[in-house]
């Protein structure tokens, strides 16, 4: 082709980033409570990080016992004086009001989510702010319906305060996944979002306090694990709704045995991957990237262990370990970021802790190629071939942008293996025989099972896991009634 | 040897990954290169029963120079019978000359009438050949007819560059695209190309993708890098950049030449240009500052 012209322009992206001016953070929160901003007893604070550059983002309120109480108390108030008063089209206004002023400060939201978790600015804004949008929306047009979602009319009645204590994976929308059906169910709620990413929580009382939401309907308090037990262990509230770990989970279930409270627990677990030998492999690729590699790896519902079928998994594992280096690590600001920064330091020491594991284990590390900056906590995107199924990276929760890929002979096998935890949130099969798919997907323990896609959600389907990830489910009608007296 | 893995498709995950690349941020300097990358690896087209040496003239001249400062255009794409026009009026420039034959658009015409349409073209001064497949063929699942199409005509072009033209709008499944894109490079096509563009907007980025997958897993098979021709329905800058990212992130930066990519276009030239010239002045000229052919 010599004749034709001569040229050697390159197309590397140019940096693109989300400006962090058009977010105005406050240098102090305080709590929330009763749409005043107090500070917590003895002016208790903490620092909040940003993971890529590690620079203190905001110094937050750290609540006490006693600051857990006031909030208990003007959640009641908020209750019994406003929220319980107000006929069910009044109420769904206001759930209507939060998600169209959630939508208008999206771009907001998105750049806190960012810098506070350090997550893509892509995945931000088009999945966590979108999903938790959605989420207000659907939960809104519930309000004044609830006699649909349960057995005879005379029976929808609110729990009273619900207690929300919620994870640092994705901090806004796991904490809208409580408040918008508790809300909408006519109860209020005191917020307890996790220490490592607490800004988008405090912006959301914000934007509460602008909509002029009744006083004590949603209260926010920031603090650490006994923050969270003072409001587990709170006598009146009637119900616990908690996004964490298994031990979190059971922790929860401890510390209310004997008492009258409500509980539902979304709790994380180690999601499988099952990719037979006539699935799509390019797609099956992607899929796995959107399963293990989604926010980092932080996600209860990661799919990090990999079952492919034995006849194809040295082309599987080739095609994934050049699809590793096409993959754009860096800042989570720039738009065209794929793969951001590791949360908090205690979660890059465990990726580092369970990297280490693996390597004893006699398992192989395959990592992409990407030097971090020196600030922050990073860790690139990796996969383990060569696990044995006994090891400890393939049963440990999954921790970060990690995958473990293990093979199988038979369906039967795949299902087996696949159950052989004693939790279950996600699975994902890939197969182009829908009969294999369903076959699977019906004998997985698993709370959901994605065929030929992953980590897809929607606010009217319910998620949550079985066994040992979880209670309840959020979203749809099953998510409902764990917000209802029925 | 024909390909070995009937590949399935799921139509779900590859629109996803295919909306994701194709909206990447495509700013600054990676913009710039983005346009001129385009226009270098612009096939300049007409196509049309009302085309006259006249106007096959015109767009060679702005094909060779379509504005002072910009590179020339790969190619000038016409029908056969004007091939001797655009031979005389490229000569010594650079910018090539690519004809379709093979009974464009449709296809259905006997092997002995596509090789000697594709002969004369060459003869004429055609240094590239678009062929049509045999889409009536395909999709009776008479794939060594089509096979033999190609193979015939690739022997009649004698060293001239083959395109192989799909026209994925009539095939029916991404399944189907992909098995006519594996088939198409296996009998030896230099480019697989979308579409002929007479039946309305058929390239999306999926199918581009799509295509981009198959170039790649011939050449981890067989170690020959060929080309991908995107055409049909592709207007605006925004539209071409989003195609760019996606050849760029599955085949790589070195893809992007008019050795290995193309874009078969009649007026995205126009958009081209004036998002050139903002980007030089800060300005949005009016469309009557570009000079037509």
């Amino acid at each position: 082709m010599s004749g034709l012209p001569g040229l050697a322009p390159t197309f590397a992206y140019a940096p693109s980033l989300e400006s962090a001016t058009a977010l105005d953070v406050r240098e102090r929160y305080g709590l929330f409570i009763g749409n005043a901003w107090t500070s917590a007893e003895n002016d208790a604070t903490f620092a909040s990080i940003a993971p890529a550059t590690e620079a203190t983002l905001a110094r937050v309120a750290h609540a006490s016992a006693a600051d857990v109480d006031r909030a208990v108390r003007a959640a009641r108030r908020g209750y019994e004086k406003y929220w319980r008063k107000l006929r069910p089209a009044e109420r769904a206004k206001y759930v209507y009001r939060i998600a169209r002023a959630l939508g208008e400060r999206a771009r907001e939201f998105s750049i806190a989510e960012c810098l506070d978790v350090g997550k893509p600015i892509r995945e931000a804004r088009e999945f966590d702010v979108a999903q938790a949008v959605a989420h207000v929306f659907y939960h809104a047009g519930w309000a004044d319906k609830l006699i649909w979602a349960v057995r005879g009319p005379d029976r929808v009645r609110a729990l009273g305060v619900v207690g929300a204590i919620v994870s640092a994976d994705f901090p806004l929308l796991s904490a809208i996944r409580k408040i918008a059906p508790a809300l909408a169910c006519g109860n209020t709620v005191v917020l307890k979002p996790s220490p490592d990413s607490p800004l988008t929580a405090l912006l959301l009382a914000d934007l509460c306090a602008q909509i002029e939401l009744p006083p004590g309907v949603l209260n926010v308090v920031t603090g650490d694990d006994a923050t969270g037990v003072a409001l587990t262990e709170h006598p009146d509230v009637d119900a616990i709704v908690f996004t964490g770990s298994a031990i979190g989970g059971k922790a929860v279930r401890r510390a209310t045995a004997g008492m009258v409270k409500r509980l539902a627990l979304d709790l994380g677990g180690k999601s499988t991957y099952i990719v037979f030998d006539d699935a799509p492999l390019d797609q099956a690729i992607e899929g796995i990237v959107a399963a293990a590699y989604f926010n980092a790896g932080h996600a209860g519902s990661a799919g990090s262990r990999v079952f492919v079928q034995e006849s194809i998994a040295g082309e599987l594992v080739e095609r994934l370990r050049a699809r590793l280096a096409t993959l754009r690590h860096g800042d989570p600001l720039d738009k065209n970021t794929d793969i951001g920064a590791i949360r908090s330091r205690e979660r890059l020491d465990r990726i580092l802790a369970y990297v280490r594991g693996g390597i004893e284990d006699g398992a192989t590390l395959v990592r992409a190629s990407w030097t971090p900056p020196e600030n922050g906590f990073w860790y690139p995107a990796s996969f383990f071939t060569g696990v044995a199924p006994t090891a400890g990276i393939a049963r440990e929760p999954s921790v970060g942008p990690l995958l473990c890929v293990m093979t199988f002979r038979t369906p039967g096998e795949a299902i087996e293996r696949a159950n052989n935890l004693p939790g279950g949130l996600a699975a994902g099969v890939w197969t182009a025989s829908g009969a294999l798919a369903l076959h699977v997907a019906q004998r997985l323990a698993s709370g959901v099972v994605w065929c030929n896609t992953f980590n897809r959600f929607d606010p009217s389907a319910p998620f949550g896991g079985l066994r040992e990830s979880g209670v309840g489910r959020d979203g749809g009608l099953a998510g409902l009634r764990t917000y209802l007296d029925t | 040897m024909a390909p070995e893995r009937r590949v399935s498709i799921d139509a779900a995950m590859l629109e996803s990954r295919a909306s994701d690349l194709s909206t990447r941020a495509v700013k600054g300097a990676a913009k710039r290169a983005g346009i001129d990358i385009a226009i270098a690896c612009m096939d300049l087209t007409t196509l049309e029963g009302r085309d006259t040496p006249g106007k096959v003239r015109g767009l060679c001249a702005r094909g060779m120079r379509p504005a002072p400062g910009v590179p020339s255009v790969a190619a000038i794409c016409i029908y056969p019978s004007l091939v001797a026009v655009a031979a005389d009026a490229l000569a010594g420039s650079g910018v090539r000359v690519a004809s379709v034959a093979t009974a464009f658009p449709s296809g259905l015409s006997s092997r002995a009438v596509k090789t000697r349409e594709t002969r004369e073209a060459v003869a004429a001064g055609a240094t590239e050949i678009d062929m049509v497949i045999d889409r009536s063929a395909f999709l009776c699942g008479d794939e060594a007819a089509v096979r033999a199409d190609i193979t015939a005509v690739k022997h009649a072009c004698a060293g001239a560059t083959l395109k192989v033209i799909l026209e994925v709008g009539e095939l029916g499944s991404y399944a189907a695209i992909r098995r006519a894109s594996d088939l198409a490079l296996a009998a030896g096509a230099d480019f697989v190309k979308t579409a002929t563009g007479k039946i309305g907007v058929s390239t999306t980025p999926a199918i581009a993708l799509l295509l981009c997958e198959s170039i790649r897993d011939h050449a981890r098979a067989t170690g020959r890098n060929a080309g991908l021709k995107l055409a049909g329905g592709i207007r605006s800058t925004k539209a071409v950049l989003g195609y760019l990212a996606l050849v760029y992130e599955t085949l790589g930066n070195d893809a992007l030449t008019p050795a290995r990519f193309r874009i078969g276009a009649s007026t995205l030239l126009d958009d081209l240009l004036l998002q050139r010239e903002r980007i030089a002045t800060g300005n949005y000229a009016s469309i009557a500052y570009v000079a037509q052919a």
